[in-house]
């Protein structure tokens, strides 16, 4: 550390110290900031810094030190996935995650934001989604199956929160898909918000627009309160965490659908006539794991599935390593090998047939990655909500 | 007990609970100045960590060596009555006395009637792994935890014991009595000292290491037994997966220590200075051996640790890299471990391999805190016991007649574990006379 310190005070003069820096970022919403040791834990635990510029540890101590300037202009801050991996090893619990989120928060104020970010928080803004599509397509995933809508004066009980990626993007529709056949098999009673739900702002709080973010949480709040909503169950571990974690709302009664199905499972209410004869292997969400300790209940879901030998991947529960599409990553791309890469081809060294996934996210990279790494037609990228499907 | 020339009262008697160094020197400082003493000691033979460690810091004295007379002082003692395989069940204040209820677990052995010859466990069929060697070796259902035991009696561990009767059929002394029930004693006393040490971290909690999931990831205490020459593998170092030579080993400083993530705040004081003597021995035991200490902070705060420091690396070439290892993951066809880890001196992100893990694990208070609401003596948050005043009062409890020494009121070292022994013994003595 002395020489990384030694060469930093060389290099710069010391009047472009910003000596409030340390707290501007403080107040972000990274109030540990100053505790920070400088052990390094963050930066290797990082699955990004491992293969790139960032190095978590050297942002915190530029930001201690005052060095605004260098700190703002680094690239590399935009690569964190908020994974939480750094947050879960930090032995002085300054949980350097938010200290990146704290970051990115001051750069968006200042506008410094890469034009693909902008785009995605542009789109946010006016059609309450990153892709920036209408928001009368909202519900288009939905056509022809015989879905609920909430409605005024009625109360809702169960609220499906379909979520930005399972409603626009063509692979992660089939998601929502499989879980309305699911849910409909079990017999449970449910309606979605249709084109009135907005972004969840998971990921638009991970990029740093905490503004818009509140604005977000308001209105889907709202929307809660208006249709009487007791109970939610999503399809994206993110949007699971912003409601649960993030909404400042206590007595959220909010589950992620794996948690919800393994209910339905235990309860008998959910039972699988036909057999799935597969390896599969599983990839553990960060947003599910990692933040919020939901590691049983995916199992739980393989295991009851008929026919189903599962394996676990070699880093997996606690150990698991981020599929690089949280935190605002599906909208910064990366060049070079993509973690989830790495876990596509140990998942086919172990013989696996299919990867199953719990979140739109790591169903696109994982998908991606499987094209990538030409192993198309070797390996099959499923969210747990389409095995289900399938032994219905 | 207390002890009386006709109807004058001349001295109550203390009663020591725990019998590693720390109790050891208490009992034995006040025996030495006449008083009776009760030494309780849990496990079948006093001796504690101390007796498991292979040399010590930083005089690299063998710790056996400068142990084993003082646990054979003890056992011997004509003032000091040792309750081993013994536990604290109840203590009770009548006026300025302690009435204390222990129980005697039962051995399955007469103590009265065993001479430690050892033909039973040389007959015993059924082997079980040895606690005294961390797991690593085995010993038999019939046992004593190590060669220097003391007293020297063997134990029938139930648990293992397949019933066959053969060491009772074998016994000379016929002191093997399989139907032995526990056994309560009464004792009064004027003073207690609370000497019941420390448990090792659970390296098992912070699975990003890999221990308990990759066999050669060991402990700290575990290298202690394999650097032993009385130890599993008679002081050859070999890793647990293939039991090859290790060529290249790494430690990993801080483990359960200084570490919110754990709950221990604290730094258990101990540890780098361990690995660093671990390190030295085991560049004398495998001289060609590449070793690595990946640390946080070195502290190195006693007497003569700086310079045993600085001789590990001047002297031994041992390489110390500042940086906090963030995950620790194997390569399945060596079982060699691959260390992530940054270092904070260059910014450089390391993937560093190594034969042979050690994970530093550090202290933390015994789980069970039933003994401390008996007395009842306050705990802190970190879980061990908390003396009167830390600076100037540092061996009296709130509770008067209650005093603590060694690693239960906070992790330390040999040396200052046996300075707040005497210290305990000394200001206990005060509360046997009248």
């Amino acid at each position: 550390m002395r020489g990384d310190l030694a060469r930093d005070l060389e290099v710069r003069e010391v009047q472009n110290l910003d000596l409030g820096f340390a707290e501007a970022v403080a107040k972000a919403g990274a109030e540990k900031v100053n505790l920070c040791i400088q052990c390094g834990a963050c930066s290797a635990s990082c699955p990004v810094g491992t293969r790139s510029a960032l190095r978590t540890r050297q942002v915190i101590r530029r930001v201690q030190l005052g060095f605004r300037n260098e700190v703002l202009s680094h690239k590399s801050l935009w690569l964190c996935t908020t994974c939480s991996t750094c947050t879960q090893r930090c032995p002085r619990d300054v949980n350097p995650m938010e200290t990146l989120i704290s970051v990115r928060s001051l750069l968006v104020e200042e506008g410094y934001v890469p034009p693909t970010v902008r785009d995605a928080l542009e789109g946010v803004f006016k059609y309450g989604n990153p892709w920036g599509i209408s928001r009368s397509k909202r519900s288009d995933w939905a056509k022809d199956l015989k879905v609920k809508f909430v409605s005024e004066g009625e109360k809702t009980g169960l609220l499906y929160f379909v979520g930005c990626a399972a409603s626009y993007d063509p692979r992660a529709q089939k998601v929502a898909r499989a879980l309305v056949t699911n849910l409909h098999a079990s017999g449970t009673d449910f309606a979605v918000l249709g084109e009135k739900e907005s972004c969840c702002g998971n990921e638009i709080y991970a990029l740093g627009e905490k503004g818009l973010f509140g604005v977000l949480a308001e209105e889907n709040l709202s929307l809660l309160d208006r249709y009487g909503v007791t109970e939610i169950v999503t399809t994206s571990p993110h949007c699971f965490n912003a409601f649960k974690n993030r909404y400042g709302r206590k007595n959220l009664a909010v589950r992620h659908y794996t948690q919800y199905l393994a209910d339905l499972i235990d309860r008998g209410r959910l039972r699988f006539p036909k057999k799935v004869e597969k390896t599969v292997t599983f990839q553990d969400p960060c947003y599910l794991g990692k933040h919020n300790d939901v590691y049983d209940e995916p199992r739980k879901i393989i295991e009851s599935i008929p026919g189903v030998r599962f394996l676990e991947l070699p880093m997996s529960g606690k150990r698991s390593v981020c599929c690089e599409g949280g935190g605002g990553r599906m909208w910064v791309d990366v060049p070079g090998e993509r973690a989830s890469e790495n876990r596509v081809k140990e998942a086919i060294t172990m013989g696996a047939e299919i990867v199953a996934v719990a979140c739109p996210f790591c169903l696109l990279t994982f998908e991606d990655a499987v094209k990538t790494t030409g192993n198309e037609g070797r390996i099959q990228v499923m969210d747990l909500n389409e095995i289900i499907a399938k032994a219905l | 007990m207390i002890i009386r020339r006709g109807e004058t009262l001349l001295a109550k008697a203390a009663l020591v609970i725990g019998g590693g160094i720390a109790g050891i020197q208490s009992a034995l400082d006040l025996a030495d100045q006449g008083f009776k003493v009760y030494l309780v000691e849990k496990n079948p033979s006093i001796g504690g960590k101390m007796a498991q460690l292979d040399k010590t810091f930083p005089t690299l004295d063998c710790a056996a060596c400068i142990m084993t007379p003082k646990m054979v002082d003890a056992g011997r003692h004509p003032n000091i009555e040792l309750l081993a395989y013994s536990e604290v069940h109840d203590v009770k204040r009548d006026g300025d006395v302690f009435k204390v209820n222990i129980v005697r677990k039962p051995r399955y052995v007469d103590e009265t009637k065993c001479t430690g010859c050892g033909v039973c466990a040389q007959h015993c069929p059924v082997e079980a792994p040895n606690e005294f060697d961390e797991m690593l070796g085995l010993r038999k259902a019939i046992y004593v935890p190590f060669p220097q035991a003391v007293p020297l009696i063997y134990t029938i561990d139930k648990e293992s014991c397949i019933d066959c009767g053969l060491c009772e059929k074998v016994c000379q002394t016929k002191a093997v009595d399989r139907q032995q029930q526990p056994r309560e004693v009464e004792v009064e006393v004027g003073a207690i000292i609370v000497s019941t040490g420390f448990d090792l971290f659970d390296a098992r909690e912070k699975e990003e290491y890999g221990y308990g999931i990759y066999p050669n990831v060991i402990t700290g205490l575990t290298l202690e037994r394999l650097l032993s020459a009385s130890g599993p593998t008679g002081g050859h170092i070999v890793r647990p997966s293939d039991g090859k030579i290790p060529r290249s080993v790494s430690f990993v400083q801080c483990v359960g220590s200084r570490d919110e993530r754990s709950g221990n705040l604290y730094c258990s004081r101990v540890c780098c200075m361990y690995a660093t003597k671990e390190a030295i021995l085991l560049k004398e035991h495998v001289p060609e051996i590449d070793e690595t200490i990946f640390y946080m902070d070195i502290r190195a705060y006693g007497k003569g640790f700086e310079e045993f420091y600085q001789r590990a690396k001047q002297e031994f070439g041992i390489n110390y890299i500042r940086g906090r290892v963030a995950e620790i993951t194997e390569d399945p066809r060596t079982q060699n471990l691959l260390l992530i880890v940054e270092n904070t001196e260059t910014g450089e992100i390391l993937e560093h391999e190594a034969d042979m893990v050690v994970l530093s694990t550090g202290f933390v208070a015994p789980r069970d805190e039933g003994l401390a609401k008996m007395l009842p003596v306050p705990v802190g948050d970190d879980g061990f016991l908390v003396a009167s005043n830390l600076k100037t009062d540092p061996v009296t409890t709130e509770i008067e007649g209650v005093f603590i020494a060694g690693t239960v009121e906070g992790p330390k070292d040999i040396p200052d574990t046996v300075i707040q022994a005497s210290a305990a013994a000394m200001k206990a003595s005060s509360f046997l006379i009248d």
